[in-house]
């Protein structure tokens, strides 16, 4: 929840407090006391899969256009930074990152065409051609994975300047680096003239036509943004964390993963972007732990697992019965009733 | 005595005993981490194969006491085939002290381990499967396609089908029609299909089927138009049962549908019921529960109420036999290892020497209760597949039938092919090619 730090302007409140106090510990102390395990296993992968549910929240949540074509994205932008990356000598990885990202936002551009004629679930339907024509076209085109026979490629190292990031903490401190940093640009972004303009969208897409809101403009920048994100957490997913990428890694499967996200973290919500893929990734792991822990000796681990499926579809549909809103607005409703005196603010 | 003394004295027994018990855990146990997958498409194979690895090693400590009386241990954790599961257990494990080696049995998760194992020193194994070009231990060293890698297999299919149309001469003109599962492991053979095209002279015609491959009619109404000699099926898990299903559907005969190293369980030809009848597939490990280890682990294991199995009728199913088989490998390798470095918990370094020096002749095999269960293995520090023969078995509608001799790839056909794969690695990596066993590994 880095990103608020700079959002409440005016007197320090408990929230900046907070907030900065989640920073130096995210920066100075889970690098140095984080083990392997929870670094390169649990912090990367949230920290990635948080960055993509922020831009698929840009386009659904605000922007209210249903996608179920963000894995597409996560692949397109890992195979372009893959191929730059390959085929671009000399090329800086921030650049790299950059342009991938633009990659994925010029593609997103093209699928989110659709969109200026179809609206929910025929829109959702429509950007599942994403989904499927990226994965084929990774698929059969060899040029993409360099002709490597099984169409896997190998993430080359981190490395900016002279400075390389090769350990667990290192990796992570780069993802959270490019995490913060996107979050608040998105932030800012969603503040704008442009943000208000998704939000109008979203509620009333002729209202917001007979006011002036350009919508091709305003629904094309949400594609476009919303790609962009995803394409760069595409790149933090290969180069950060699994270090290796084949395209059946970026299947339907992970684009619903990241849909779920953001309905149980809360929609319109960049917090609950974050709470969300902390729901998806961390508690089936903690979980799965405390399962072995306790019951490890009677069932083998293919009851537990199943069992932990349960357990968590199960969870998701209390959670969504007690807040629909998500798990964002149980975490508020908890934080005024501490705080009773607090301001309303804008929802981020 | 007073009480004051009496208690330093008990408390120095009891911090004896506890101290030498400590020691004692971690001087003679060899850890192996399991990324086993018992949920998802492919839970048939995960659950065999495991299942007859956890209960070899099982034997291995009931009738043996371990190791030379190092126990063997091991830990679960469920990947549902999954590569980002696979990574997490990886990073879950890897910290146990004395971990031997890694068994993944999925070319996805082994890709992204190869990297990190090599950093942390412990040997992969990928038994019958893996990265062909990690056969040359000079640039992988601590990788280890045991048994048979991807090519090795293709070429021992090819060879089959040479021999049973009376000569290699004879493939010339005839026409071949890979089926092959969408993923890593399926793909990794597309090339080396299309050189044994170019070299015997048959017509080849290489289809995707689209994991997990539970839906197969457009692939095989194409082969019904391409009118092929055989079919070679490279599938997986449930791509199996419904390709021959869909063979029946559009009237390609089964006995000329052959099925690769992972398409040849039982998994695979009973639900397809009928149609699997005359099916011929490859295998490097017989199934049936009548080699004298099969017997040993019935007795000692499932007597005992051990046994890692649901349904004992799965004993001796191509799965658990090559679990057997693996367990087998893994712990011979150890035992190599222990004769040199002594007999203690090795580290993943030592227990890669051991692999390195892995070499098992028909009479040792015999030895160890599994002639006939597979035939040989002659790992060396160079060649870390160990030259492994292969055999064909067809199934008669009830069980698998051997129909072949142990069978040779052409492994120097391979070999060049291999070296060019795995130096263009080594130089694109910055690999230092080792010049012989002895040179330090480098990082």
């Amino acid at each position: 929840m880095a990103h608020l730090a700079r959002t409440k302007t005016g007197r320090p409140t408990a929230e900046t407090l907070w907030i900065g106090i989640g920073i130096v510990v995210a920066y100075g102390v889970v690098p140095f006391a984080g083990s392997d395990y929870l670094l390169d296993a649990v912090l990367t992968p949230f920290l990635v899969l948080a960055l993509a549910a922020v831009g698929l929240n840009v386009l659904t949540g605000y922007a209210g256009q249903v996608s179920l074509g963000s894995a597409a994205f996560l692949a397109v932008g890992a195979y372009a930074a893959y191929n730059l990356h390959l085929r671009v000598p000399g090329l800086p990885l921030l650049l790299d990152l950059v342009l991938a990202g633009g990659i994925a936002a010029a593609i997103g551009i093209v699928f989110g065409l659709p969109s200026l004629r179809l609206r929910g679930f025929y829109l959702a339907v429509s950007t599942l051609a994403a989904q499927f024509f990226v994965q084929w076209a990774l698929t059969k085109f060899g040029w993409f994975s360099n002709d490597n026979p099984s169409g896997v490629i190998d993430a080359p190292v981190l490395r900016i300047g002279s400075v390389s990031f090769t350990t667990a903490a290192e990796r992570y401190v780069f993802s959270l680096t490019i995490v913060v940093v996107l979050t608040l640009l998105t932030l800012l972004l969603l503040r704008s003239q442009s943000g208000r303009n998704f939000i109008a969208v979203r509620d009333h897409e002729i209202a917001a036509k007979v006011v002036g809101v350009p919508l091709l403009r305003t629904k094309l920048l949400a594609f476009g943004m919303s790609s962009f994100l995803i394409g760069v957490a595409g790149v933090l997913w290969a180069f950060a964390y699994l270090r290796t990428v084949e395209p059946a890694g970026f299947n339907l499967d992970r684009s619903f993963q990241i849909l779920f996200i953001i309905i149980i973290g809360g929609l319109a919500s960049l917090r609950g972007s974050f709470i969300g893929a902390a729901f998806i990734v961390v508690f089936p792991l903690l979980l799965s732990r405390i399962g072995a822990a306790l019951l490890g000796r009677v069932f083998d681990s293919g009851v537990l697992e199943m069992s932990q499926h349960i357990v968590i579809g199960a969870l998701i549909i209390v959670f969504l019965i007690a807040e629909p809103r998500g798990l964002i607005a149980l975490w508020d409703r908890a934080w005024s009733a501490v705080r009773p005196a607090r301001r309303p603010t804008i929802p981020t | 005595m007073n009480m004051f003394r009496r208690l330093k004295v008990t408390m120095g027994a009891a911090l004896a005993v506890g101290l030498a018990s400590t020691l004692a855990v971690h001087a003679d146990e060899q850890f192996f981490p399991l990324q086993s997958y018992r949920v998802g498409p492919y839970a048939a194979g995960g659950t065999g194969f495991f299942g007859g690895f956890i209960d070899y090693l099982n034997l291995i400590n009931i009738r043996d006491g371990g190791v030379n009386g190092v126990k063997v241990t091991w830990d679960e954790g469920e990947t549902q085939y999954e590569v980002e599961r696979g990574v997490e257990v990886y990073e879950r494990l890897k910290s146990r002290p004395g971990t031997a080696a890694w068994n993944p049995l999925s070319v996805g998760i082994a890709y992204a381990m190869i990297d990190r194992i090599t950093k942390d020193r412990v040997p992969l194994i990928t038994i019958n499967h893996g990265r062909t070009d990690s056969t040359d231990g000079r640039v992988f060293p601590y990788v280890f396609p045991l048994l048979l890698n991807p090519y090795s297999e293709t070429s021992g299919m090819v060879n089959y089908l040479a021999s049973r149309e009376g000569g290699r001469d004879k493939l010339k003109g005839k026409k071949i029609v890979v089926l092959y599962h969408g993923s890593p492991y399926g793909k990794e053979t597309i090339p080396i299909y299309k050189l044994l095209a170019d070299k015997y002279g048959f017509s080849l015609e290489q289809i995707e089927v689209p994991h997990p491959g539970n839906e197969q009619q457009s692939q095989w109404l194409s082969i019904r138009r391409a009118k092929p000699d055989y079919v070679v099926l490279r599938g997986w898990g449930v791509m199996n049962p419904v390709a021959l299903k869909t063979a029946q559907k559009v009237g390609f005969p089964a006995d000329h549908i052959i099925g690769n190293v992972w398409s040849n369980s039982e998994e695979d030809v009973i639900p397809a019921g009928d149609a699997a009848k005359g099916y011929i597939a490859i295998t490097t490990q017989a199934s049936g529960a009548e080699y004298p280890v099969l017997q040993q682990v019935i007795k000692a294991v499932y007597g005992a109420n051990k046994g890692n199995l649901d349904d004992k009728k799965r004993i001796g199913s191509v799965y658990h036999n090559l679990g057997i088989v693996n367990g087998i490998l893994n712990v011979e390798a150890i035992r190599t290892a222990q004769a040199k470095f002594g007999k203690r918990t090795l580290t993943g370094d030592e227990v890669r020497w051991g692999f390195e020096h892995l070499q098992l002749d028909p009479a040792r095999v015999e030895a160890l209760g599994a002639k006939g269960l597979f035939h040989s293995i002659n790992v060396t520090w160079d060649n870390h597949e160990g030259d492994g023969r292969v055999t064909f078995q067809q199934w008669d509608g009830s069980k698998w039938k051997v129909v072949s001799d142990w069978i040779a790839p052409d492994w120097a056909f391979l070999r060049p092919i291999i070296e060019k794969s795995s130096t263009a690695y080594a130089k694109e990596h910055g690999i230092k090619i080792r010049a012989s066993g002895e040179d330090p590994v480098s990082q």
